[in-house]
């Protein structure tokens, strides 16, 4: 039987490289290649034998410590830097730990805070989103992929018949949905996109409708946002003239 | 001085009357200052718009109701409030978050707090607190820079730290291939306490907390 076994102490190369360094107490500054590196190779066969998936930014990094191991073994070319310091074949992994280390400590600073939620707590946000809500800074501006999403969810929900051709329906025009749509927006501050769809039927104008949204967000007469990602999407009016004699039909 | 004006009160009471009355009235104000009825009014008034906003309220936004008061007189009534309820015992106080103002319940009573709500503590895994960390250091910043930094893949951290609405797009670098640009959010700051990005330690002051982090092995110099 097989037991798969997650360890994720050593979230990278880099995480398991600081821990080697701190266990043998070695100066940083000075890594003992071949000490470091052999202990490292020794955790990768490790990991191999508990069945561990070995992740390939770890194997990169063991092909880094193994070239700045034989590099440190080469004599110094002569010639080549004149009087001035070799460079130290370990530097930049060198800056690289030191650099990795100092967000590690950026986020224990973060951690050790009072954090919300855990430490201390706020009065939860009211439930009314037709309040307050609106003009604050929280929210989320929906996308046109956002639309794109809820205008699919719609046409799936409907179910709906190819169309129903043949009757002379009365059609309507994005004209008409705007007008329809703005006077909605005076009588309630806020709408769902949804319900914009509500008592729909055909294909032909439930896309009339979403013209009409996408004109209006053009015209910037009103503003659509979520209020959490992914979200209903909800509409609002904002103060702009429309224009209803420049627009087509 | 009171003994002089009431010594003149009595001899010409007439003529000075005015001036007496002025005087108590100063006097009055000046023994009153500490409950200046007005000023408590005010500070009553800034205490319920905290308390009635959702997100911390900002002094432009208090101002926006105390149209009267400058932004400096209103910081000083916020600062004197919270200091009133810092030295009072409560289970609450104001703090300053987010460029603004926020009840919140004091940090020892957290644990009572959890078991209402049957709640866990906000959690973050040591990943997803290190990128955040570098996204708060170096924003706006690219996936590929933080991958940089931590040596591993982040897109999965990246994307929690998004539902979670700590961190945002905040636009595109226009390099090859025009990679997104993360940046901390209004949320971040809350979730944190911190006032403004300002409020974090600085990367000079955590270079030394993490260099005094460091082992450096004692040995002799040759």
């Amino acid at each position: 039987m097989q037991y798969q076994v997650k360890l994720d102490i050593f979230e990278g190369p880099l995480d398991l490289l600081l821990y080697l360094i701190k266990k043998n107490e070695v100066d940083i500054y000075d890594i003992p290649m071949a000490l470091i590196t052999g202990q490292y190779l020794e955790y990768l066969e490790l990991m191999k034998e508990l069945n561990l998936d070995i992740a390939g930014e770890f194997l990169v990094m063991a092909s880094t410590l193994i070239k700045i191991k034989s590099q440190m073994l080469l004599p110094p070319v002569e010639g080549e830097g004149e009087g001035e310091d070799e460079t130290d074949p370990r530097a930049e992994l060198m800056e690289h730990l030191l650099e990795y280390q100092r967000y590690k400590e950026a986020a224990h600073q973060l951690v050790t805070r009072e954090l919300l939620e855990k430490d201390i707590f706020k009065r939860p946000q009211t439930e009314d989103p037709g309040e307050a809500k609106v003009d604050g800074d929280m929210l989320i501006e929906a996308s046109l992929f956002d639309l794109v999403d809820a205008l699919r969810k719609v046409i799936e929900r409907k179910d709906l018949p190819e169309n129903i051709m043949g009757v002379a329906v009365e059609k309507m025009t994005v004209r008409d949905k705007i007008v329809s749509i703005l006077r909605q927006l005076k009588e309630t501050p806020q709408l769902v996109f949804q319900s914009l769809f509500d008592p729909l039927v055909t294909r032909f104008e439930i896309i009339v409708t979403f013209l009409a949204v996408l004109e209006l967000i053009r015209l910037r007469a009103i503003r659509v946002f979520q209020v959490q990602p992914y979200g209903e999407i909800r509409i609002v009016a904002l103060a702009s003239q429309v224009p209803l004699d420049d627009l087509g039909s | 001085m009171e003994e002089d004006s009431r010594v003149e009160q009595t001899v010409i009471p007439t003529e000075n009357a005015e001036q007496a009355a002025e005087q108590t009235a100063e006097q009055a104000a000046q023994a009153a200052d500490a409950t200046d009825p007005g000023k408590e009014r005010l500070k009553c008034i800034i205490e319920c718009l905290i308390f009635a906003s959702d997100i911390p309220l900002t002094i432009d936004r208090i101002k926006q109701v105390l149209e009267d008061l400058a932004p400096r007189q209103i910081r000083e009534l916020v600062a004197e409030l919270i200091e009133d309820y810092r030295t009072s015992p409560r289970g609450i106080h104001i703090r300053e978050v987010a460029h603004g103002f926020q009840f919140c319940t004091r940090p020892e009573y957290a644990s009572l707090v959890h078991q209402l709500r049957k709640s866990k503590p906000y959690h973050l895994t040591q990943p997803t607190l290190e990128t955040l960390a570098i996204i708060a250091y170096k924003q706006p910043v690219t996936k590929a820079e933080i991958e940089l930094v931590r040596g591993v893949d982040c897109a999965g951290v990246v994307k929690s730290l998004m539902d979670k609405n700590l961190v945002a797009i905040q636009g595109r670098k226009e390099v090859i291939g025009r990679p997104f640009l993360y940046g901390t959010t209004q949320k971040f700051l809350e979730v944190f306490g911190l006032e403004t990005l300002a409020s974090l330690p600085t990367i000079e002051e955590i270079k030394q907390l993490s260099d005094a982090a460091i082992p450096v092995a004692e040995e002799d110099t040759h």
